[in-house]
């Protein structure tokens, strides 16, 4: 097979980029840093004629921060940029943390947290923390503009609900509470470079007496999609927690996930660490909150 | 359509860039710049590593085109007319080089780190490298070799 040849496309505004994926939507592709796209378009994976990169069009990279409207991660934003803006980390730790330790300075310099929701990767770092924060993605086409929270956007590995012509603009994560705490926790073999084996990610919000008011966890790496556990975060809700209930908290992740075995990791130590990871992660989220500073 | 850059402090302007084209195979075979080293191809060794306004990238990872108004600094332009650069001179002195095929991508991620952080401590440094591998093993002496460019840039030796 030839190496497939492409045109690459350097929209000045969204409207010229939504005018080209519409053109190019049978045989184009978005490209943000590039960092998954590139080396597959080399690699001749893809039946690609068009590149549409989304680099020079004004405003994309914004990560922006209010008390009331939370965060807006624009879809130019690059990994290392989220991961070391002041708000980010004081507000989503979470998410910072995610942002720190995936892939390698030079992937982080480039690639972007847009990039890494839209690839879909069983395994995205990002998408944890993000399902934790409740965060929603805005798509937009010719002609209109929807907002898809995080729980619904996700259908299976490497697979989302965008349609060919829309692009993701940004991604909005809601302000979160003063007593409340969140944390993200992964492991994979080499601990540095490697893509995660096992993801948890996790937010508690406290009322005054240190009760639970509301509880999110989410899991990466260990089912088709990153995924929440509802049946964990009710129980944790209207609880102060005890050793006994994140152990059952933790199990109830355990529960929700569906592991296989691959190369990083056997299904069998998956669900064993998820156990592990949601008990701290937990508990490190219930100590942040108690201290009233996140 | 022409590409124009900036490359090693000159612009440089290319006609009929196929969009497929990796900033690292423009460097290499088109402008025959061959310090940049192709290793794994997919991101994970850091033998490609160049700098795009600053910040170290992997160059097989990037299209040649997203290097369009920017800024790329590979290894040959990191010297003066005759002087090395500090990081270079520190990875001289400290004994870094082995086979030496890491290191033009190990002295760009260093300089990237130390322009943003003077004084890395060694966990930050192994962090900071995490994305280039020596397959000589010579980690030790290259991060010694990164403390040493920290002095060297906060002008603490001579």
């Amino acid at each position: 097979m030839p190496t497939p040849r492409f045109t690459f496309h350097q929209p000045q505004n969204l409207e010229q980029a939504l005018d080209l994926v519409g053109m190019y939507r049978t045989n184009g592709k978005i490209l943000a840093g590039g960092t998954d796209l590139v080396p597959k378009l080399r690699a001749g994976l893809m039946d690609v004629h068009h590149v549409v990169s989304l680099n020079r069009v004004p405003g994309l990279n914004r990560i922006t921060f209010h008390e009331d409207d939370g965060l807006v991660i624009g879809a130019g934003a690059r990994l290392a940029d989220v991961a070391l803006n002041p708000e980010v980390m004081k507000h989503y730790p979470g998410l910072a943390h995610a942002c720190s330790v995936m892939a390698t300075t030079q992937i982080r310099n480039m690639g972007t947290v847009a990039g890494n929701i839209v690839n879909s990767a069983p395994s995205a770092d990002t998408a944890a923390p993000l399902l934790a924060y409740k965060a929603a993605v805005i798509l937009v086409e010719r002609g209109g503009r929807r907002h898809v929270p995080l729980t619904e956007f996700f259908s299976g590995p490497g697979l989302n609900v965008m349609e060919p012509m829309e692009i993701m603009e940004a991604i909005r994560v809601p302000s979160p509470p003063r007593r409340s705490g969140s944390a993200y926790l992964r492991l994979s073999a080499r601990s540095k470079v490697d893509i995660a084996a096992v993801g948890v990610a996790g937010f508690l919000a406290l009322d005054m007496d240190g009760v639970i008011i509301e509880a999110r966890l989410a899991l990466a790496a260990v089912a088709p999609t990153p995924l929440r556990c509802p049946e964990a975060e009710a129980m944790l809700a209207g609880q102060k927690p005890d050793p006994q209930l994140l152990t059952r908290a933790a199990a109830a992740c355990v529960r929700a996930c569906r592991p296989i075995d691959d190369v990083r990791a056997t299904a069998a130590y998956r669900r064993k660490m998820v156990q592990v990871l949601a008990g701290r992660v937990i508990e490190q989220c219930y100590q942040t909150a108690e201290r009233g500073d996140a | 359509m022409e590409l124009i850059f900036k490359l090693n402090g000159e612009e440089v302007r290319l006609s009929q860039v196929p969009g497929e084209e990796s900033l690292l195979t423009l460097l290499r075979e088109r402008l025959g710049l061959t310090g940049t080293k192709e290793g794994c191809g997919v991101g994970e060794c850091g033998a490609c590593s160049v700098l795009l306004d600053g910040k170290v990238v992997n160059s097989c990872l990037t299209a040649a085109w997203q290097a369009a108004g920017r800024e790329v600094t590979t290894i040959e332009g990191l010297a003066g007319d005759e002087d090395l650069h500090p990081v270079q001179r520190a990875f001289v002195e400290a004994g870094a080089v082995q086979c030496g095929f890491c290191t033009p991508g190990m002295i760009l991620a260093a300089k990237s780190l130390l322009d943003q952080n003077p004084d890395p401590d060694e966990e930050v440094i192994k962090n900071a490298l995490a994305g280039n591998l020596c397959r000589c093993t010579g980690y030790h002496d290259i991060i010694r070799a990164v403390r040493r460019a920290g002095k060297l840039l906060r002008g603490e030796t001579s």
